[in-house]
C-alpha cells in the first residue's frame, strides 16, 4: 500500500483554499450542513484539511489507528461528539468526511491529467484514506450517541422514581418496574441525598411495583439500607408481597433486621409511631 | 485510546498518602467524574497508597488521564520494590473484618474501581493498577 | 503538633473532623479522646464527620476503636453527619461500622446521647 505521492500532497497544499471552498459546497449539497453555523463549519473544514495534510506529510498511510494520526482522530472524535449532541444523524456526520472525495478527485484529475496510471493509483489511495477516516467518524459518532442515550435514560430514571415526602421526617421511594444494578444505584443515590437535604429520619422503600426480587436486587436493597443507617436514618421496606416474602425465605436472604411491611400505609403508621406522632380523628 | 496527561508522585511518608488522595481528587474532578465515583476512587487511592507506604516500604503512584472515544478515564498505578505479596488470597481478604489486620483489604478496594490489576511476587515488589471511566 | 480539637458540651464531648487527616493525626485523636473521657468522666462522645468527603478503612477503624474505647469507659459514641457518597463507598468497601450509633446531625446526635444516658 503506497502512501500518497508527493505530487498529490503538493497539489493539496497549494490548492488548500479552493479545496476548502469546494468541499463546503459539496457538504451543502448532501444536506450535511443543515443547522450548522457557517463560521463553525468553515473552521472545522479548514482545520481538518490542515490536519490531513500534516498527517500525510509525516508519511502516514491509510491505517488511521497509527499514532501518526492521533491528532486527526481526536479532531474527529470531538467532531462526532458535538454533532451527536446537536442531534445530527450518522449520515450527516459521515458526509462531512465523504463529501471530501468529490473535490479531491477533481483536484487529482486536474493535477495528473497527463498521467492516467498515476491518477488511477492516487484516486485509489485517496479513496481508501477518506473511507478509513469516514468509518472512524461513524464509529465514534455511534459511541457518542450511545452515551447520550444512556445519560437520558438515567435522567428519565430519576424522574420516574421520585422521592416523596410523606410527613416531616418521613420520605418514601416508590420503586416501579424491574430493578437492575445501574438503575438501583442512581435511584438510591438520590434517596440518600434527599435524606440529608430534608433531615428525614425514616425512609420507606416501597417495592409494590417490583415484580421479582432476586439475590442481586435484595443485595442492592440491603446495601442501600446499610448506607441509610450509616448516615443516621432508618429504613422500612414496604410492599412485600407474599411471593416476594417466599422468595426471600427461599433464597435464605438475611434482611439484617430491616423491618418490612405489607403496604405503604402500614409502613407510614410505623414511621409515625417511631417519631412519636399520633394521628387522631376529630369527632 | 490516548493518554491525555500523566504524572507521578512518591509515596514514602504518611503525608504522601494525603497528597495522593488530593491528587486523585483533582484528577477525577478534571475527568468530570460524578461525585459518588470520585469518592470511591479517592477512597481506593487512600487504601492502596497506604499499603504502598506501610507494606511496600515506600513507592510511587503513577497517574494517567485517558481519552477513549467519548469517555475519559483515570488510571493509577501503585508500585513498590518491597517484599511483594506472598499470599494473594490473604491479601484480598478484608483485614478489618477478620480483625487480625493481616489482610490488605484489596478486595474492598477492587470493588470501588472498574478495572483492577495486581502484579506481585515475593521478592519482586508489587504493582497495582486501578482505573475508572466516566 | 496539630491536633483535632475536642469540645466539652455538658456531659458530652464533641469532635468535629474537618481536615483531611493523615494517619498519625487520627491516632492522636484516639489517644486524646480516651484521655479526655477519662479526665472529664464524659458520658458521651459525638463525632461530627459532616465535613469529610472521604472515609477510608483507617478512619473507619479509628471510629470503631473510639466507640469501643468509650464504651469501656462508660460513654456512648454517636457518629453524625455522614455524607451519602461516603456512606455508599463504605458499604461497597465492606465497612459497616457495627456497634457504632449514628445520627443525621449534631442536634439529633445530642438528643440520642441524652436518651441513652437517661436510660441507664
Amino acid at each position: 500500500m503506497a502512501a500518497l505521492h508527493i505530487g498529490t500532497l503538493d497539489a493539496m497544499k497549494s490548492n488548500q483554499t479552493q479545496l476548502v471552498g469546494d468541499w463546503m459546497t459539496s457538504q451543502e449539497a448532501t444536506g450535511a450542513t443543515r443547522n450548522l453555523k457557517e463560521h463553525d463549519l468553515k473552521q472545522q473544514t479548514s482545520e481538518f484539511l490542515q490536519l490531513l495534510i500534516a498527517g500525510l506529510e509525516n508519511g502516514n498511510g491509510p491505517n488511521v489507528n497509527a499514532p501518526g494520526w492521533d491528532d486527526i482522530r481526536q479532531f474527529l472524535e470531538k467532531l462526532s461528539h458535538s454533532r451527536a449532541l446537536s442531534g445530527q444523524d450518522s449520515h450527516q456526520t459521515a458526509s462531512f468526511i465523504f463529501s471530501l472525495k468529490g473535490p479531491m478527485f477533481g483536484l487529482l484529475q486536474r493535477h495528473y491529467e497527463a498521467n492516467p496510471a498515476m491518477l488511477a493509483e492516487q484516486l485509489w489511495e485517496v479513496s481508501e484514506l477518506v473511507d478509513a477516516l469516514g468509518m472512524h467518524t461513524i464509529r465514534t459518532f455511534q459511541k457518542s450517541r450511545e452515551a447520550v442515550i444512556k445519560r437520558q435514560q438515567e435522567e428519565l430514571l430519576e424522574l420516574s422514581t421520585p422521592v416523596v415526602k410523606l410527613w416531616d421526617g418521613v420520605l418514601a421511594l416508590p420503586m416501579i418496574g424491574t430493578l437492575d444494578s445501574q438503575r438501583t444505584q442512581v435511584v438510591m443515590e438520590s434517596l440518600l441525598q434527599r435524606i440529608v437535604d430534608t433531615g428525614s429520619e425514616i425512609a420507606i422503600i416501597d417495592i409494590t411495583g417490583v415484580p421479582t426480587v432476586d439475590t442481586l436486587v435484595a443485595q442492592h436493597l440491603l446495601k442501600t439500607v446499610t448506607a441509610i443507617r450509616l448516615m443516621g436514618a432508618d429504613c422500612i421496606i414496604s410492599g412485600v408481597r407474599p411471593q416476594i416474602a417466599q422468595t426471600i425465605v427461599h433464597l435464605g436472604l438475611d434482611l439484617q433486621g430491616v423491618v418490612t411491611k405489607a403496604n405503604l400505609a402500614d409502613a407510614l403508621k410505623l414511621a409515625l409511631t417511631r417519631l412519636g406522632i399520633t394521628v387522631s380523628k376529630s369527632v | 485510546m490516548n493518554v491525555r496527561s500523566s504524572g507521578t508522585q512518591a509515596i514514602n511518608i504518611e503525608q504522601d498518602v494525603v497528597l495522593a488522595r488530593q491528587t486523585a481528587r483533582k484528577l477525577a474532578t478534571e475527568c468530570g467524574m460524578r461525585l459518588i465515583d470520585l469518592t470511591k476512587m479517592v477512597t481506593a487511592v487512600s487504601e492502596l497508597a497506604r499499603n504502598t507506604m506501610v507494606y511496600g516500604g515506600g513507592g510511587d503512584m503513577d497517574w494517567q488521564i485517558l481519552d477513549e472515544n467519548s469517555r475519559v478515564g483515570l488510571r493509577l498505578t501503585f508500585r513498590d520494590d518491597g517484599p511483594g505479596i506472598p499470599d494473594i488470597k490473604l491479601a484480598m481478604t478484608d483485614g478489618w473484618t477478620s480483625g487480625s489486620g493481616l489482610g490488605l483489604g484489596l478486595t474492598g478496594a477492587k470493588r470501588l474501581v472498574e478495572e483492577f490489576e495486581l502484579d506481585t511476587a515475593p521478592g519482586k515488589g508489587t504493582r497495582i493498577t486501578i482505573t475508572r471511566w466516566t | 503538633m496539630e491536633r483535632i480539637p475536642i469540645l466539652k458540651m455538658g456531659d458530652f464531648l464533641l469532635v468535629t473532623i474537618q481536615v483531611d487527616m493523615h494517619d498519625q493525626l487520627a491516632l492522636t485523636l484516639q489517644d486524646d479522646l480516651s484521655e479526655r473521657i477519662n479526665k472529664t468522666s464524659a458520658r458521651g462522645v459525638l463525632i461530627d464527620i459532616s465535613a469529610l468527603d472521604m472515609v477510608d478503612s483507617f478512619i473507619g477503624r479509628m471510629i470503631g476503636t473510639i466507640s469501643g474505647l468509650s464504651k469501656i469507659m462508660d460513654a456512648e459514641t454517636v457518629l453524625v453527619g455522614m455524607q451519602p457518597a461516603v456512606a455508599i463507598t463504605l458499604v461497597e468497601l465492606g465497612l459497616t461500622l457495627p456497634g457504632v450509633s449514628t445520627a443525621l446531625n449534631v442536634e439529633r446526635g445530642m438528643k440520642l446521647l441524652q436518651e441513652r444516658v437517661r436510660e441507664q
